[in-house]
């Protein structure tokens, strides 16, 4: 309990002192030079590009030389690292969940949600679909996709947090179809898991199948990962089909409390993620097909995104750990669906 | 104690010390976990049909890819020994990459070749026969991984054996099939069979290899190495310890059987002391 709060009181002057000590070029001589930015798999890329331009701008700022150093892996398996001893100063990952991991095992403060805008998570995306050339099977929507004729590609939702959103957000899209009828429901995601050709453990692993191996006709991911594959596979003319209802997906962010404070880096940490919400470091986050919440950055890129409209975990599941424990826990909802196949 | 062998109780000090940190502390721990389990819940794990199915897909597969490596190892092993050609040290050399390559681009390269739109997948999806996403792909993956067991196991034996004897049994006017099923197959069997017994078992727990060319469907195409790393996935840790101690109590099974073997074999050929 003294801990905690202790924790709380740290974070909260931090946060006050944040804006302060980085409008001064201070020489902050006892602080380590590097951190470690701990993310998901499919961001390697994107926190390359982010880290290239925060290093010469922190040090324009503050005069110091520091290194972000980067490491990425599907996000429960960084939480699990980072409680075995990894020592992160900041994650970055894709769900909420394996942030409250780190949370319940007391390395991050119950109150990081607050700590930063928009509930700590600095650009958001979404399943969204990709589709062969010419769309040959005609997908416009989710009730396409529990069609006999269609077979789809998405991870496996035990091992991807990307795919549990893609699970969410199809059963989100029943509930409201069926007037949250949940049997119909239940049968609606059924058929949808039946219709899966290949479980790949993680979202790079099921663009593969895709891509490379052909599988299935439609490749469900987040929307950044399908803008991305088609552009990067022009020669194959896909198709990004983006539904008229799908399940925002944010990107939580935060400071590990544990480890900045044995490091002696909860500034730098917290200057680190400030800068994701910078409009510099929101653009780099849109090149990278990622939805940002400033307004100014979003209007910019308006172009390259279709509309949509997005629905919450908290709002049609309760919340995460809800979904967690209905959906995904050992014998649930899930499992069930899975198994009675 | 026999002090015969100079510095015995040191280096046995050693190998026991290294053995019970390397090895047995770690098999421990799992098992110690899975202990935690309960015997209920344990059967509660084992039974569920995902599990079960998981089990029964590895058991078989391994099986299939076993016995493939029996004959196509032999055969390989035989060669090798038996005759002298261009680029047979290459040949020889190669039979140990599935050792050295990582499995996950083993299995990455695999599936590459055998997906409908592969190399080897294509012309057979045209004779209706479905590789990559299916359990033949899962033991194609594990007899890949464990095929040098067989054929290093079996080799030097092959190399051992006197040319003597079969030339008397030919010169007795026996043929070539019956000289290989009186004589040569019974001195190789206990290391035929250690092979295939080590590659059974390496088998069981491939796991890089096989997710990429597996499919991975619950219930279709979920092997037991995958259930396990999804079950820790879950921080399910119970369910993941039982399932492994399992999996590890086949596989000290049939290293065990191994040991048997090789003493068996070990007081076949004399050397045993």
């Amino acid at each position: 309990m003294r801990l905690s709060r202790r924790l709380i009181l740290s974070a909260t002057l931090a946060a006050a002192l944040a804006p302060v000590a980085f409008g001064l070029p201070q020489a902050r001589a006892d602080e380590p030079n590097q951190i470690l930015n701990a993310s998901y798999d499919i961001a390697r890329e994107l926190f390359d590009a982010e880290n290239k331009q925060f290093e010469p701008a922190y040090k324009a700022k503050t005069g110091k030389e520091i290194k972000v150093n980067q490491s990425h892996a599907g996000t429960s398996k960084q939480a699990r690292s980072i409680v075995e001893g990894l020592e992160a100063d900041v994650v970055t990952f894709n769900q909420v969940t394996d942030i409250t991991f780190l949370v319940d095992k007391g390395f991050i403060a119950k109150d990081w949600q607050t700590r930063l805008p928009n509930a700590s998570s600095p650009w958001y995306s979404f399943p969204a679909f990709l589709v062969r050339e010419g769309n040959p099977k005609n997908v416009k929507n989710w009730d396409d996709l529990v069609r006999d004729d269609v077979k789809l590609v998405f991870p496996n939702p035990k091992t991807s947090g990307n795919a549990r959103y893609t699970y969410l957000a199809a059963y989100a899209f029943a509930l409201e179809k069926f007037n949250g009828d949940v049997a119909k429901a239940d049968a609606f995601a059924k058929k949808l898991l039946s219709n899966v050709v290949v479980f790949d453990t993680g979202g790079r692993g099921a663009t593969t199948s895709f891509v490379e191996r052909e599988q299935g006709d439609v490749l469900i991911t987040f929307e950044a990962e399908v803008i991305g594959v088609k552009d990067a596979y022009k020669d194959k003319n896909f198709q990004v089909v983006v539904p008229e209802v799908s399940l925002l997906a944010e990107f939580p962010v935060a400071v590990v409390d544990k480890v900045v404070d044995k490091r002696g880096s909860r500034q730098i940490a917290t200057d680190y993620l400030t800068y994701l919400y910078s409009p510099e470091g929101q653009k780099i986050a849109a090149e990278f097909n990622n939805r940002v919440v400033d307004p100014k950055v979003a209007e910019e890129f308006k172009g390259k995104f279709a509309p949509v409209r997005l629905v919450k975990v908290e709002d049609v599941f309760g919340g995460w750990a809800n979904a967690q424990k209905t959906h995904f826990a050992s014998g649930g909802k899930l499992d069930e669906l899975f198994v009675a196949q | 104690m026999n002090r015969v062998i100079p510095g015995l109780p040191l280096s046995l000090g050693i190998t026991v010390l290294y053995l019970s940190l390397i090895v047995l502390l770690p098999l421990g721990a799992l098992v110690w976990q899975a202990l935690d389990v309960g015997w209920d819940r344990y059967l509660a794990i084992m039974s569920g049909a995902r599990t079960m199915a998981a089990f029964r897909l590895t058991l078989s597969t391994a099986a299939l890819a076993t016995v493939f490596n029996c004959v196509y190892g032999l055969a390989l092993a035989w060669v090798l020994v038996r005759y002298q050609f261009p680029g047979k040290r290459f040949l020889d050399a190669l039979v140990d990459v599935p050792f050295a390559l990582p499995t996950a681009v083993a299995g990455l390269a695999l599936s590459a070749l055998f997906a409908k739109n592969g190399w080897f997948g294509g012309p057979l999806a045209g004779l209706g026969i479905e590789v990559a996403y299916t359990p033949l792909g899962i033991a194609i993956a594990m007899a890949f991984t464990s095929i040098p067991f067989v054929v290093r196991t079996v080799q030097p034996v092959l190399e051992d054996l006197a040319a003597d004897v079969e030339e008397a049994a030919a010169t007795l006017g026996a043929s070539d099939l019956r000289i290989f099923a009186r004589i040569i197959f019974p001195a190789i069997l206990p290391a035929f069979l250690t092979g295939a017994s080590l590659g059974f078992a390496r088998s069981l727990g491939e796991f890089g290899a096989i997710i990429f060319i597996a499919g991975n469907l619950p219930l279709k195409t979920e092997v037991v190495s995958l259930l396990t790393f999804i079950r820790i996935e879950e921080y399910d840790y119970p369910a993941a310890a039982a399932i492994a101690a399992t999996l590890l109590g086949f596989a000290f099974v049939l290293l065990f059987l191994v040991n048997m073997l090789q003493l068996w074999q070990q007081r076949r050929i004399g050397t045993g002391d």
